[in-house]
């Protein structure tokens, strides 16, 4: 049931310049999707973080379960061979 | 100091762009008051965001007209210590923010208003003014997009919350004909090219409201005569109020700094 006296809660994701990735910086309520972006200018840009903004409504998020902690994440604890760590870099190559 | 068109002379143009920075300053006092008070906490910052847009342009302006003006007053002193009488906003931007819906709508009408002066003053033969404006409507665009919207959420929305924004634009509706109504001032900065001809920027206002009032579904209430001045510094009993609260520190603690 939505309760008709609380906006929708939705997830901001923001840009902090071209070319970086969305982050998630928070969340708000807001009425519609437009409002959302209104508000997460005003609570979340209003110190120049972002270039471009994503909103999310939070019910849209589909979550892992944190009871699954266990089996979904403890198996690549010991796979350290996972990371490419085992490779000479040249020198030459500054950013991998 | 920029070059003013030298036809306008000083004191016309100080007083001109006091209409202007008292505009901003009166309205973005008047939103502060929302400040710990709006509806939700979103709405509260993003109505303190628009009044800090607002008294940042009447910083600019305010500091401008000081230096037009000559006598060493500076944005503080014109801001804090000038009299009733000598403030020339126009009338509507003092006017009670009544309940959310009456604040909406307050801003909706002077958001559109800024928006076509800001857009034609960016053109102004002052560079100065010329200057903030060409700042200033980008502030003002985001304003009218934030009160726009609500304003079509509210007339759009449910009976209770029609009811209540079409009274406040039936309230509030006969203080926007003073924006327009050009006096010899007004016509004085058209001519010289400083200020757009007011009735240029009434009709492109005019249209623009007219398509938010038919998105959130209200009726135009219909034009009257209006019968009050405060371009010419004659104001409602609301000013007063607003400045008492406004000068309090300075006035009890003169040259009170941060």
């Amino acid at each position: 049931m939505e309760d008709k006296h609380q906006w929708p809660l939705y997830e901001v994701f923001v840009r902090a310049r071209g070319g970086l990735d969305h982050k998630h910086v928070g969340s708000l309520h807001a009425s519609d999707a437009r409002m959302a972006i209104d508000h997460a200018r005003d609570l979340y840009t209003r110190r120049q973080e972002g270039v471009s903004i994503w909103v999310v409504p939070s019910k849209a998020i589909v979550a892992s379960d944190p009871a699954e902690t266990d089996s979904l994440f403890e198996p690549a604890r010991d796979k350290i061979y996972r990371h490419p760590t085992f490779y000479d870099i040249p020198d030459e190559v500054k950013t991998l | 100091m920029s070059a003013a068109a030298p036809q306008a002379g000083a004191e016309a143009l100080f007083r001109y762009v006091l209409r202007l920075g008292d505009l901003s300053l009166v309205l973005g006092q008047r939103l502060g008051e929302w400040v710990g008070h709006a509806p939700a906490l979103e709405e509260d910052l993003g109505l303190a965001n628009i009044a800090l847009d607002l008294i940042g342009q009447a910083r600019l302006l305010l500091s401008y007209a000081g230096e037009i003006e000559g006598r060493g007053r500076d944005e503080d002193k014109l801001a804090y210590l000038r009299e009733q009488g000598a403030y020339f906003n126009a009338i509507l931007v003092e006017q009670p923010n009544g309940d959310f819906g009456q604040t909406i709508v307050r801003q909706v009408l002077i958001d559109a208003f800024q928006l076509e002066l800001y857009e034609r003053l960016a053109a102004s033969r002052d560079e100065r003014l010329a200057a903030i404006a060409a700042k200033s409507v980008k502030e003002v665009r985001y304003h009218l997009r934030y009160s726009g919207d609500w304003l079509v959420r509210l007339g759009d929305g449910t009976a209770e919350s029609h009811a209540r924004v079409q009274s406040a634009l039936d309230l509030l509706w006969p203080y926007t004909v003073e924006l327009f109504a050009a006096d010899e001032l007004d016509l004085k900065m058209a001519e010289s090219g400083i200020a757009p001809h007011l009735p240029e920027v009434q009709s492109a206002w005019s249209a623009r409201i007219e398509a938010i009032l038919t998105e959130a579904t209200l009726r135009r209430p219909a034009d009257r005569p209006h019968a009050w001045h405060g371009k010419r510094g004659q104001h409602s009993e609301h000013l007063g109020y607003i400045l008492a609260e406004m000068q309090y520190l300075q006035r009890t603690y003169p040259d009170a700094r941060w």
